[in-house]
């Protein structure tokens, strides 16, 4: 899932600190997951506004909806009825849900209460972790199916370096050394012998540095 | 294959190759370079000149490279993939060239968390065994990684860094293998303080016919007193030092420690260049390069062989 | 000038805390009327929202009463409930209003006495703490 965090409060109260009236909408996907941005999140952070206001002697009118997604048309079209009252909208969606209210809303204000992180998936209850960098030429397979892209601190492809130190990474002890992961997997797999097969140099046009990217199905586009 | 770099000339005649190394200044100070480099004058076969060494920002590798090439001394120009992507790679790579400087080591680099400026995103276009491949590319087919064709294709010595401390131990002979097969003409270890652990990863490395493939050079640092001792010890990323040598240390008054270091680190490379397939010393005496010259001396490494 | 009376809301878990306050009352241990009691059947299902939601309407102070740590009769609702605590802790201190007005304490069914001093200390608290900003504002609002 895509995760992320709730932003500081002064920096949500910030934005919205000459509104009167907003329209909090949050998500039912990715942030509902890492609870972050889901009907729940989206009800405590509505109290806890409203309870900054009211002690600053300012009146906040609040609606809340949860959306079942907000990367899709169809979906943030449903708040189209609400939007009219108020001032600004707060989305507790990601970036992506965000930047799909803007899109369609466009004489609206329309700010983010979260900071999206991570594609990541969930390690233990409240524990969620990076997997996915999104390099757009999946290598999973080379690697006993364990991502250096976005799991090495350095995207080593032929990795570990000198700071592997008791299966750690140099940069914290909170973060495994993927290369011992992987190591440790091709040894289960039987497989160690790949170690030495050389990953050549990466082709990074197909990521996020080769420009913004788009896919188009033309036997499903309208 | 076969350079211009001296150092390549003394190893291939036979001789034990020593290296030395020069931290460049945090600033515009050119007269610091030549100091430290002045120092090491006769006592080397080349000079590594460090590539923002710990993520801290310095003056390049190549530009203080440049002014060892007109103090006539040999640099080893020292390139991280933190810094830069393939192209400024390359642009340096050939640019260095131009300027005489024949020797290089591929490095990865230490994270940007542990510099001066962690907020920096970390460039990692290409990792260590990689940029092996690419410069050999460069000077075997005279290709550009791309490949394209290169006027002028610079003839790199090619070095790599190895490290017989870092975990996983048993990927460690492994890892050395394939940067070999990347291209790797010599490699400069880690400094080695735990005898031992070196001497079973040298038995692996022999086992598997590597020290003929690439000329190992083993590392070693003189510790300047028992503080920098518990420092290695315990704050650097995969070094070992035993307690044995802390302690040594820790027996000398303050005022004595100094030379106890520099008696340690004589001992330590003539049982270095005992063990079979180790072909050179890699001397980095970080800010003590006026130590160099003694403890190239009583090693026996005195003077270089002319080539 | 008014006397200010905290009005203090108590989630109090129906096996432990709940059982404990009856207890004090047929001890006639007296206890203030300030504290007002929400029986619940676990301390565990005492959400955030709904801590938020007693300051947000008004309440001065919130307690959150659960059983022993390792009584629980859910097993572990009330260790659940002591990290929720702390989460709206933060949150108010990020909105500026004091974290000392929510509080976990835990009891046994037979602590009669424990749960009126908890009752009677924390109300006293309250008053020194003074009204819920919150509230004081709403009141103000009202009266202008």
């Amino acid at each position: 899932m895509i995760t992320a965090e709730r932003k500081p409060m002064a920096e949500i109260i910030d934005s919205i600190d000459d509104c009167r009236r907003i329209l909090l909408v949050g998500c039912n996907e990715c942030v509902t997951v890492c609870s972050a941005g889901g009907r729940k999140e989206v009800a405590m952070l509505a109290s806890a506004l409203q309870m900054d206001f009211m002690k600053r002697g300012k009146t906040l009118e609040l609606s809340e909806m949860t959306l079942e997604r907000q990367c899709d048309p169809e979906y943030v079209e449903q708040i189209a009825p609400y939007v009219g009252q108020a001032d600004a909208v707060v989305s507790m969606a990601c970036g992506c849900g965000v930047q799909e209210v803007v899109r369609r809303f466009r004489d609206k204000r329309v700010y983010p209460a979260v900071n999206t992180k991570f594609m990541g998936a969930t390690e233990r209850p409240g524990v969620w972790a990076e997997r996915c960098h999104g390099c757009g030429n999946c290598l999973l397979g080379m690697t006993g199916g364990i991502c250096p892209i976005a799991r090495c601190s350095k995207r080593l492809l032929n990795g570990p370096c000198g700071g592997s130190s008791g299966g750690k990474c140099e940069v914290s002890e909170d973060i495994d050394c993927v290369w011992q992961l992987i190591w440790d997997r091709l040894k289960e797999l039987g497989i160690e012998d790949r170690y030495e097969e050389i990953i050549m140099a990466k082709d990074w046009s197909s990521e996020r540095g080769g420009g913004p990217r788009r896919i188009v199905r033309e036997e499903l586009a309208q | 294959m076969n350079t211009e770099s001296v150092l390549e000339k003394v190893m291939k005649a036979g001789h034990v190759g020593v290296t030395g190394e020069c931290g460049p200044p945090r600033g515009a100070m050119p007269d610091k370079v030549k100091e430290k480099a002045e120092l090491l004058r006769g006592y080397v076969d080349a000079v590594n000149v460090t590539d923002n060494q710990t993520a801290m920002v310095r003056m390049s590798s190549f530009a203080a490279g440049m002014i060892l090439r007109q103090m006539e001394m040999q640099p080893v120009l020292q390139m991280v993939c933190r810094d830069r992507n393939r192209l400024a790679m390359q642009a340096d790579i050939i640019g260095a060239y131009s300027h005489g400087i024949n020797t290089m080591l591929c490095l990865s680099g230490d994270h940007m968390h542990f510099g001066d400026h962690p907020m920096a995103s970390g460039v990692f276009d290409l990792d260590s065994v990689q940029l092996i491949q690419m410069v050999r590319k460069m000077r075997d087919e005279g290709k550009f990684q791309g490949g394209a064709e290169i006027k002028g294709a610079p003839k790199m010595f090619i070095g790599a860094a190895a490290n017989p401390f870092a975990d996983p131990f048993e990927l460690r002979v492994a890892r050395l293998a394939k940067k070999i097969s990347a291209g790797a003409d010599f490699i400069q270890t880690q400094c080695i303080f735990n005898i031992e652990k070196f001497e079973k990863w040298m038995e692996g490395v022999r086992e598997r016919g590597l020290h003929k493939e690439t000329f190992i050079m083993a590392g070693v640092t003189p510790m300047k007193s028992v503080g920098a001792a518990r420092y290695m010890k315990n704050k650097v990323p995969g070094m070992d030092v035993p307690a044995q040598l802390v302690d040594r240390m820790a027996n000398q008054p303050k005022e004595k420690q100094a030379q106890e270091g520099i008696d340690i680190c004589v001992e330590t490379i003539k049982r270095l260049l005992d063990i079979e397939g180790v072909s050179g010393v890699h001397i980095m005496a970080i800010e003590w390069e006026s130590a160099v010259p003694e403890i190239v001396e009583r090693s026996g490494l005195y003077p270089r062989p002319e080539v | 000038m008014e006397e200010f009376e905290p009005v203090v809301v108590a989630f109090c878990c129906h096996y432990c805390a709940y059982t404990a306050a009856d207890m004090a009352g047929s001890m006639r241990l007296n206890y203030p009327a300030n504290v007002k009691i929400v029986r619940v059947p676990c301390s565990g299902k005492v959400d955030t929202i709904h801590m938020m939601k007693s300051l947000e309407r008004g309440a001065d102070g919130v307690l959150v009463a659960g059983c022993l740590d390792g009584d629980c009769h859910f097993k572990n609702g009330n260790t659940k409930a002591a990290k929720r605590v702390a989460f709206v802790q933060k949150l108010l201190q990020e909105i500026g209003i004091e974290p000392e007005r929510l509080t976990m304490v835990t009891m046994s069914a037979g602590m009669g006495t424990r749960f009126a001093k908890i009752a009677n200390e924390f109300t006293e608290e309250i008053r020194k703490l003074g009204p819920n900003p919150v509230g004081a504002a709403r009141k103000k609002q009202v009266a202008g």
